[in-house]
Formats: C-alpha cells, structure tokens, sequence
C-alpha cells in the first residue's frame, strides 16, 4: 500500500477537497460566509479534539497500579503505589493529573478504556492516519471530521484548527476545515483587500492545487472576520523555534502551547462563533527512553492547560456546551525498554471532559497478561467513541460519515 | 525549460532560463546534473567554524548559571548554522546540489531540537552531501553511524539487553524500504543489528562498544546471518524496494505528490534517478501542480529579486527566519521523523497570512538593480515583467486582474505576485 501515508494523505487530502472547493467557489462568496458568522443555534454544542502526537503511554496516565502485572513489566518506569492519584482501588492518574483527577472527583471526566482498533499498526503514521480517517483497513483520503464537513455545508469556518497545517482529520471530499494561526494576529498588511479578493477567484481550467491556493485567500477573508473579533489583544509574539521543552522526538502536533490554543477556542466559544468543531493537539509524546519525567513534563501541561479550559468554559451558557475528547494514536508497550522508556503499543484510554459527559469508567480494561505480542488487546473499537461523538455533540447521523458504523459507547452522555 | 529549472533548482533567474533556453534541453540537464568545478557562490558561503560544543564542558558539578549559558551559545550556533545554510541555498551556483541536499535532510528528518547540536547537524549535513548524489549503500552505511540521527532515534540507548526499536523502525518505514515491506520481527531484528553504537557528545564522533552490541544470529527480511549496523544497513540498501521507495520519494518532492512515480526510475546511484525523474514523459505533465515547500518558495524568491540574506541587517534576517517558522518549515527543525507534509498542507490560511507578511519583507528587501528590471517595463506591461523576473510562465485572468491595479506600487506588485497561485504551486 501508499508509502508514508501520513504525508501523502496530507497532500491528498487537502488535494481532493481544494479541487471541489475551488470549483464551488464562484456560488461561495465573502459576503454569504461572513453573513452565517454567529448564525448558530445556540442549542448546538460544540467538539473540542486534543490530539496528543507521538504516542502517549496509556498505562503511566490512567495507572493500573493495582496490577501486580504492572509494576513485573516496567520495574523502573512505574509509579508507586503512594505517588498515583487515586481513581479507585485499582486504577490512578499520573500525579501530573492533579486538575483531571480533582475533576474526577467531582464526576466530571469519564475515561474511555482499551481504546483502539482492529489489527494494530505501530507505525506512528499509519496509525495516526487510521485515528484521522477512522478507516483501519484502508486509510482513505478524507478525515472523519472532514466527512462530518462535507455533511454539514463544508462552511471551512465549520470546523477550525489552531494548527499551521491542516490536520487531516478535517479534510473532507468537497471541502476542508480552517487552519488558523494562534500568534499571527496581523491580517494580511501590505495588500490592498481588493488584491486579496481578486486573489480568491477560481481560474479555469487551472490544476488543483492552485485552485486550493485561491481558495486559502476567500478562507482567509472568512476565518479572519470571524477571528479577530475575539482575538485578545495582548498576545505576545512567542514563536521560539526552539522551544526546549519537547526533547522526545517530536512526532508532530502543534508547536503552539496547547493553553494558547485552547485560549483561542475559548475566546471563540464565548463570542458564540459558527464553529461546531475546534482541533488542536500537543505533541512530543514519543518517549521511546527517559519517560517518566518526559511523560510527566508533557502531561502537567495537558492537565493545566484541559482543567484551565474547563473551568473557564463552565462559567458561561456558551461554555456549558463543549465536550472535550483526548486521544493519541496508540499507547506505548506493556513492558518497558532499557532506555526507561517504551516502545510503540496500541490501545489506549479516551479522556472526555464537558457538557453531559457522563464521568466515571466506561468500557473493560485491557488485561496485562493476557497480551497481543506484548501488547494490550483494544476493549473498545475508537469507532464507537467518534459514532458517539458525532450523534451525541455534532448531532449527525454517524451512519454516512463511518461507512454505517453501529457501534456506540453506552452511557457516555 | 523554466519547468525543468524550476524544480531542479531552487529558484532559477530569468538570466538561467535563457542561458538554459540557448543552449538546449539536453546540454541543459547534463550541465544541471554535473556539478562545476568550481562553485563561487559555495566557496563563498563555507560551512561556519564552531567552536566545540558547549555542553560538552559541563560536568555534574556545573552551576545552573552554567548550563544556561551553555544551553544560550547552543542555541546561538544553531541560529548561526541555520542562516549559514540559507544563505548557501541563495549564493550556490550549484542550484541542484544544494536543493538535493535539503531533500535528503526532510527525508532523514533529523531535528536539533532533540540532537541539540550544531556540530552534529553540520557533521550529519556533510554526511548527506557526501553520499546524496551516490548510491543508497554507502548513504545508509554512514547515516546509521551518524550521531546526529543515532541521538535523535535513541540509537545510543539501544542495547544488547534490551533494545530500543526506534531507529530500526524509522530506517525501514521512512528512510529505506517504506511501510509494508517488512514484518514487526524485522523491526525487532533489525533493532539488535544496530546495537552497540553510542555518541561521544565531547568529540561529536560515534564508538562502537563491543559489550553494548548484540553479535548473535539475526532473522531480517528472510536472511539469517551476525547482522551488525553495517551489514543490516547493507541488506535494507540492496533490497530492490529500497531504491524504488527512494525514487518515489524524489518523484514526490521533485514531480507530483498526487500522480505516482512511473516505473524503472530507479537508477544505480540517486543522480542517476534524478536524470531519469526528469527525463520522464510524465514529469513535463506535472507543471503547474506542485506546492512548493516554504523553504523552496522563499529561498528562490530571494534568488529571484537578487537578496542575499547575509548582506540583509539583522532585524531583516529575523523576519525572514519568523516567516519560515511561521510557515512551518524552519531547516534543520523538521516536525517528526517523518518529515515536513507537502501538497496542499502548505496552503491554509494560516500559512498564507505568513506567505503575505514574508512577501512584504522580500519586497521591501529587493535589490534595486532587480526593481530596476520591473519599473523599466511600461506600466501596462509590469505585469509581465514581473512574471519573466519570477519565472512564472503566465498569468491567467484571476492573477492578472488581481495584478494590473498594482502596476504602478512595484514592491506591491512583487509581493503580489509571490503570494499568487502561480508562484506558490509551481
């Protein structure tokens, strides 16, 4: 199949959906987008994804640590009895998780456990491909949220990412998510906004990707009306390219802070923008060797920036109807390497926080013997947890966009 | 032929193309693919002199005030390798060398950001130059013992006794063989192979320890024998799949990322691939479809408006660098191990705002002996001026209506036109 999928998929992706994009684009003018700006109902809720890169190691963040099995596999890398956050008498956070677990507590944070899917890949980029698309036999070239877009209008304001790339779990068939940037807040200076619209014209007969690159000057046009009317004012330029503090080898994600990315999603959601679905992701978790404080540096700021966000967005009506879903494209290794580290594993836990999100257990939890080349045996297909996602938050039928998927997780709201 | 340069190079003149149109395709792409004898613009562009690295006088004892001032100068030297690097790609006459080069670095992706060290992105850099034109053997040969990808793979933390899969995964999934034509036991094997190979951060250089190693007997790929580094590296090199992959992988930055690689491109060293890339039918067939990578766009625009970055004051140099991160590709800083995306993941609205502000700065930047060229043209012809000065081969209606209002502003019609579909998918 496809060589190094992930970037082809990228370029596919964003490929297909430019082309009907760029053709549609003369019946899709400026002022029709800026006019649905606001125009929702404000009954709908709204899909917050955190995307963790790399491959975050499931068994250090919800700990088995009553599992004799656990500490036999991975003596240096687990975390003692005394320092876990306690869920129960079996299972505790990292001690990281201070905000999550005090969310916990207050019933707030359901955890989806053994996540994953048929036939596990343990290459970073297939498998992030099969969580993008929700295809695992075949990743295709539209993301589920994409397809979710298609359905939904294929409005790019629809669904937004605060990445520079556009992930591809927003790219659908005819149309694309928006990706914007979290520190630019300049628009386009320098260029009369005549030039810039004259840019956003479809041209005959031209190849797709420049259709695609016509396209970004409408989106633009769109995205930055809707945006800079929330955007904080004193936000500092931090773009450090060298920003230390993801030593492992970064396996993609966002170099934004994720605190800053969620900023910017709260600002939107309080200015009750269109956006149904927001997307953003940390990265660095590919902790092949030195983990434990790696994993613990990287999932205190997960925890700080998830529990800031939700506590912000609990204080308005607005807020009120977010739900948070956390997932990474697969889990690490049962038993540890000798580098104190782990190598790639498969499935999971899913953490959701948010509007109606039913806290507590859902799903079995993977056994730690009984294993699948050294690996976790999934408990939940992730299907289950999108089919959910989209009929409990975006209020679709899941049916078309996962290839008529039956699946649910009970309960979850 | 603008195509041909186009994508060869980094950004040909209009004084290339016509020296390229005189003297015919044939005699053109020879010349393209034998590098000069001498290169002027390389000899004056050296690689920088550094000084050793700076963490490497650090000990246990070392006060905090120490490291961070270790931690401050190699921060600087990597900014310093960084501009020396682009200002290369600018000054070298050897246009497909240089851009050669920078595919080999976004395929072996490695990051300073974990390696943490100019010296070795330099010394992995040297590397690459090396062995990017030969054939695959002695390339992967020398990358599985280079320092700068064994630290970032975590090949020094790959032991006898237990054995870090990472870099034996990545060297067959990205760098040799591509998904799918090995099993996880490969992975597993493969991983025992390249035990025993650890980084001396002091002198830059790798040692083999012969007690880290693991000298038994190793399945990989349906061959059973003592595989160490080399000989592992020697069977991924001479699986056919490998130089079929690798052709792919040029035809996917050099020709089309959506039409597949025609087939038997693969040539006995990668120049040879590349002639055959570029004589290919299917290759002319890609105009006008191929997203240049941040770093292609901006490296061939300052070549095209005569701007050498070096010669640029600092508060300008820092612009150029915070476009480039902005747009997501800063050289020697690739995301993943699996290198920069491409295609349309380039073109969003977010990596368009930063297109618009570079261009800004390119435009003010432009020499004026290059303005010169554009403001000599009546204003009613600028347009197309502007378009022999980019190399585009026209403008179609959307672009030059977008344009004609700007002839009379030409560091406005110059930014325009960086920013324009035909500049930005070349």
């Amino acid at each position: 199949m496809d060589t190094v999928t992930r970037r082809r998929f990228l370029l596919t992706s964003g490929v297909v959906g430019a082309g009907a994009l760029a053709a549609g684009a003369g019946a899709y003018s400026l002022r029709d987008l800026l006019d649905t700006s606001g125009d929702r109902d404000p009954q709908s809720r709204t899909l917050v994804l955190v995307t963790l890169y790399g491959g975050n190691d499931g068994l250090n963040t919800v700990i088995p640590y009553g599992d004799p099995a656990y500490r036999a596999a991975r003596p240096e890398l687990a975390y003692p009895d005394g320092e876990v956050r306690r869920l129960d008498d079996d299972f505790g956070l990292n001690p990281a998780l201070a905000g999550l677990h005090q969310r916990w507590s207050g019933g707030g944070l359901a955890i989806v456990r053994g996540v994953g899917y048929p036939k596990p890949d343990r290459s970073h980029f297939r498998s992030m491909d099969i969580w993008h698309t929700a295809q695992p036999d075949r990743p295709g070239n539209t993301g589920w949220l994409g397809r979710w877009l298609d359905r939904a209008g294929g409005d790019p304001r629809l669904a937004v990412s605060f990445e520079p790339a556009l992930p591809p779990l927003l790219a659908g068939a005819q149309s694309a998510g928006a990706a914007v940037p979290v520190t630019d807040r300049k628009a386009a200076k320098g260029l009369p906004a005549a030039t810039l619209t004259a840019f956003a014209a479809a041209e005959a007969g031209e190849s797709a990707a420049r259709g695609r690159a016509a396209a970004c000057f409408a989106d633009l046009r769109s995205v930055d009306e809707m945006i800079r009317q929330v955007r904080d004012s004193a936000d500092p330029d931090t773009a450090d390219p060298d920003g230390e503090q993801a030593p492992a080898t970064a396996t993609g994600g966002a170099r934004t802070p994720l605190d800053a990315q969620l900023d910017l999603v709260a600002q939107c959601v309080e200015a009750g923008v269109s956006t149904r679905v927001f997307s953003v992701s940390l990265g660095g978790f590919d902790t092949h060797a030195d983990e434990k404080q790696l994993q613990a540096v990287l999932l205190g700021q997960l925890d700080r920036a998830l529990t800031g966000f939700a506590d912000r967005m609990s204080r308005t009506e607005a807020g009120r109807k977010v739900v948070v879903a956390v997932y990474s494209e697969f889990g690490r290794r049962v038993r540890a390497n000798a580098s104190d580290g782990t190598d790639h594993g498969t499935a999971s836990d899913v953490l959701l926080l948010g509007a109606g999100v039913r806290g507590g257990w859902h799903g079995a939890p993977p056994s730690l013997t009984d294993l699948d080349d050294g690996d976790l045996k999934y408990t939940t297909d992730f299907r289950d947890v999108y089919a959910t996602l989209l009929d409990r938050v975006l209020d679709t039928d899941p049916g078309p966009v996962l290839a008529d998927w039956r699946g649910r997780v009970d309960k979850l709201f | 032929m603008a195509h041909l340069l186009r994508r060869a190079t980094f950004g040909p003149t209009a004084d290339e193309v016509d020296a390229a149109e005189r003297a015919g395709p044939a005699a053109t792409l020879d010349r393209l693919l034998t590098p000069p004898a001498t290169d002027r613009g390389a000899a004056a562009t050296p690689v920088p002199a550094l000084p050793p690295d700076p963490y490497a006088g650090l000990t246990k004892d070392s006060t905090r005030e120490q490291r961070q001032q270790a931690n401050a100068e190699r921060r600087k030297q990597l900014q310093q390798v960084t501009e020396w690097w682009l200002d290369r790609m600018v000054a070298a006459q050897d246009g497909l060398t240089e851009k050669l080069l920078f595919f080999w670095h976004g395929h072996w992706a490695t990051s300073a950001q974990k390696v943490k060290s100019a010296r070795l992105m330099v010394g992995q850099l040297e590397t690459l130059r090396r062995h990017g034109r030969g054939p695959l053997g002695p390339l992967v040969a020398a990358m599985v013992r280079d320092p700068a990808l064994i630290v970032w793979l975590d090949g020094q933390k790959n032991t006898r006794k237990a054995p870090n899969e990472n870099l034996a995964r990545e060297l067959m999934e990205l760098f040799t063989l591509g998904i799918g034509a090995y099993s996880e036991a490969d992975v597993k094997a493969g991983a025992r192979a390249l035990t025993g190979w650890v980084v001396d951060r002091r002198t830059g250089t790798v040692r083999f320890e012969t007690k880290r190693h693991d000298p038994g007997e190793k399945s990989i790929l349906g061959q059973s024998a003592r595989f160490d580094a080399e000989a592992y590296a020697g069977l991924l090199a001479a699986q056919p799949a490998a130089a079929t992959f690798v052709a792919g992988r040029l035809w996917f930055r050099y020709a089309s990322t959506e039409t597949p690689a025609p087939d038997g491109l693969a040539g006995a060293d990668t120049i040879a691939t590349v002639r055959a890339l570029f004589s290919a039918p299917a290759f002319a067939q890609t105009r006008g479809t191929l997203v240049k990578q941040p770093v292609e766009w901006l490296v061939g625009a300052l070549r095209q408006l005569g701007v050498r970055p070096s010669a640029l004051p600092e508060q300008q140099r820092k612009q150029l660098l915070a476009g480039l991160n902005a747009l997501d590709q800063v050289p020697l800083r690739p995301p993943s191990v699996g290198g920069w995306p491409a295609g349309s993941a380039w073109l969003t609205t977010s990596s368009l705002q930063a297109r618009l502000r570079t261009a800004g700065v390119l435009a003010a930047a432009t020499a004026p002996g290059v303005l010169a060229r554009l403001t000599a043209a009546p204003t009613a012809g600028r347009p197309d001026a502007l378009a022999r000065l980019l190399v585009v081969d026209g403008w179609g209606a959307r672009t030059r209506a977008a344009l004609t209002p700007l002839a009379g502003e030409p560091r406005k019609l110059l930014a325009a036109g960086l920013v324009s579909p035909e500049y930005t998918v070349s």
